[in-house]
């Protein structure tokens, strides 16, 4: 065994192969995203030449920014407009918002997919699995029927869809307990129960409220569609995306003892108590937010870590970064299929994503107990 | 670095898992914890290290209670080896050891080359080398067992809790995880099941029964037959090996006892 050692250590040495792949790989992803946003917008019922989906875009960016800086940014770069009205109404106002929701909210349920299977220590863990979206759509449908939250404004729906994602998180979380520890079983059933509890809640406060608007909205919650998206309800997702990402990649180390086990992660210097606390907070906000833009779209928080473990490992520090980009190129394209393949007929795309997420649900069930030789 | 549990209870469900014990590890001390399976030595430890608040009594590091510290100062003092239930995720050999690093890390630190280092030389030492690569739900629970001993080495704690480091070893690794451990010269506490290996590395001795502490002291002063007729329920005879000057223990099953014994003491005549 006592041969010389090697001058660069071993662990270095494989560490920077991996950090390569790992920049290659986003490198990667970044082209795919944009070729994925270029197909969002250009597909559908209306064609558009690719070529005027980034003008439009550059030139609209170029405007804002002169708005902002008040220089005269737009005599600098000139950019000829050679699309028709028609054509930006439909990119700019109708397609690239809705594409962009399609990017926050698939980029957001990923991360959310990926802590919460830390957090709970569980593969099959989902904010739709685990009824937490469902309990956000009752929060949201709530402020919609009675006009609960109405002292903030137009995040009111996302304000209920927050506290009801955290409080129904809670609730399955202490349900999943048995002998002060948390049963998979347990946590799986829990989250099935409480989803259908709030399903029916959501269908029951629809149907016996006055307001017959709320029937339309209600179905686009319960099935999940980035349709009717407009700039302004971006705000609000792009942040807490952005916010909530950042604290869980600067908290990945913690998410990496953590997903070892509880006592690893105490041995290992993360204050449990606390460290558990702002994951459910970061968890529940973001679920909450995405749902209320989009209701509950299933399965992403649970397909796309489990694809992304496949490609990088486990190691947070890489494994969130990339469902960031795999998440948001991934909901993008399930878009364009539900709203172009079936013609006319346009699907919400949560529909889609059960369909591929239930039998990818029982491909990881089926491969858990093969592993454990049953649960 | 002295580590020191005075009066500890714990107890779950009105049931006293651990009873007012009391116990020190000087500076530079390996302390074994013995005792039968459910005595209590886990739960002691786990007050130890912190997963479990005692109901009453206070676990000091250098005279400071350890609920009063954060977390991860605790952690860059005190690494912890324990039965480490395997879960759903994966992570590489070295992965697992880097962990070892997290005490010692800010939310914007890289791993260096130290680290890496470090790394490298604690799977030398555990002679795991080959290993760093491979996925660690593969690994035999020895293999397992000693990694999770390379990550406590990157720790660099000054204090080290052991819970039954060698089960699962063959007696290979089990002689070699334990003179590693008692060549590193930090304090060190382990629970430890096999009384010979106890009696060979330990400086000390702690015995639990049914959560109370019924003997400590010196090897030589605590592992008698009758005291491991008493706590054990076997029969025994002691000697001291005429190479290594330490004790020997040899069991007997009841009826040899029996037939060999009178007094009832547990010390074959």
């Amino acid at each position: 065994m006592s041969t010389l050692a090697p001058i660069q250590g071993n662990t270095a040495s494989q560490s920077r192969i991996t950090q390569l792949r790992f920049w290659l790989l986003l490198g990667g992803l970044t082209a795919l995203l944009l070729v994925s946003i270029t197909l969002g917008v250009t597909l559908g019922p209306v064609d558009i030449p690719v070529g005027a989906v980034w003008l439009i875009a550059a030139s609209e960016t170029i405007n804002v920014l002169s708005d902002i800086t008040s220089l005269e940014l737009n005599s600098w770069v000139n950019i000829e407009a050679n699309w028709t009205k028609a054509q930006f109404n439909i990119i700019w106002l109708i397609r690239f918002p809705r594409v962009l929701m399609g990017v926050f909210v698939g980029a957001g349920l990923a991360v959310v997919g990926v802590t919460m299977q830390a957090l709970v220590r569980n593969p099959l863990a989902d904010p739709y699995i685990l009824g937490i979206s469902s309990g956000a759509s009752v929060g949201a449908v709530m402020v919609l029927a009675f006009g609960a939250f109405a002292f903030a404004g137009i995040y009111a729906i996302s304000v209920g869809a927050f506290l009801g994602a955290i409080l129904t998180f809670l609730i399955v979380f202490l349900l999943a307990q048995s002998n002060g520890r948390l049963n998979p079983v347990r946590l799986i059933l829990a989250g099935v129960a409480v989803a259908y509890f709030f399903s029916g809640l959501t269908s029951f406060i629809t149907l016996t409220s006055d307001n017959r608007e709320l029937a339309r909205a209600v179905l686009a919650w319960l099935l999940g569609s980035l349709a009717g998206t407009d700039w302004v309800e971006l705000t609000l997702p792009t942040a807490v995306l952005f916010f909530g990402s950042v604290y869980l990649v600067l908290q990945a180390r913690g998410l990496n003892a953590l997903i070892v086990g509880d006592e690893t992660a105490a041995t290992l210097g993360v204050d449990l108590t606390r460290f558990r606390r702002s994951l459910f907070g970061v968890v529940s906000l973001v679920t909450g937010v995405m749902v209320a833009v989009s209701g509950a779209i299933g399965f992403i928080g649970l397909m796309i870590p489990h694809i992304v473990r496949l490609m990088v490992g486990t190691d947070h520090r890489r494994v969130l970064p990339v469902s960031i980009f795999v998440g948001s190129i991934f909901l993008i394209l399930v878009d364009v299929i539900a709203r172009t393949a079936f013609d006319p007929v346009e699907l919400p795309v949560g529909v889609i994503t059960a369909l591929l997420g239930g039998p990818f649900f029982l491909w990881l069930l089926h491969r858990q107990m093969k592993e454990r030789g049953g649960m | 670095m002295n580590l020191q549990a005075e009066n500890v209870s714990w107890s779950v469900e009105a049931k006293q898992i651990v009873d007012a014990v009391t116990l020190a590890v000087a500076e530079g001390e390996f302390v074994g914890l013995l005792g039968p399976n459910g005595s209590g030595k886990s739960s002691l430890l786990r007050t130890i290290y912190r997963i479990l608040q005692p109901d009453a009594g206070v676990i000091e590091l250098d005279g400071a209670n350890v609920w009063h510290i954060a977390p991860r100062e605790v952690a860059r003092q005190m690494a912890v080896v324990m039965q480490e239930r395997t879960g759903d995720f994966d992570f590489s050999v070295n992965e697992i050891v880097m962990m070892g690093r997290n005490p010692h890390k800010g939310m914007f630190d890289r791993d260096t080359i130290h680290d890496f280092q470090l790394v490298d030389d604690a799977l030398a030492r555990v002679d795991m080398t080959d290993f760093a690569q491979r996925s660690f739900l593969t690994l035999s629970g020895g293999e397992k067992q000693r990694v999770l001993i390379a990550r406590a080495l990157v720790q660099q704690a000054r204090v080290l809790v052991l819970d039954e480091p060698t089960n699962h070893l063959d007696i290979h690794y089990q002689l070699e995880i334990l003179e590693l451990v008692k060549n590193l010269g930090v304090t060190t506490v382990a629970a430890l099941h096999e009384l010979n290996l106890a009696a060979f590395y330990c400086d000390r001795l702690y015995v639990l029964k049914a959560g109370r502490m019924v003997a400590s002291g010196t090897p030589e002063a605590v592992l008698r037959p009758d005291l491991i007729r008493d706590v054990y329920d076997v029969w025994s005879e002691v000697s001291t090996h005429p190479l290594t000057g330490k004790l020997t223990i040899t069991f007997f099953p009841e009826k040899v006892g029996h037939r060999l014994n009178g007094n009832n003491k547990g010390q074959i005549i």
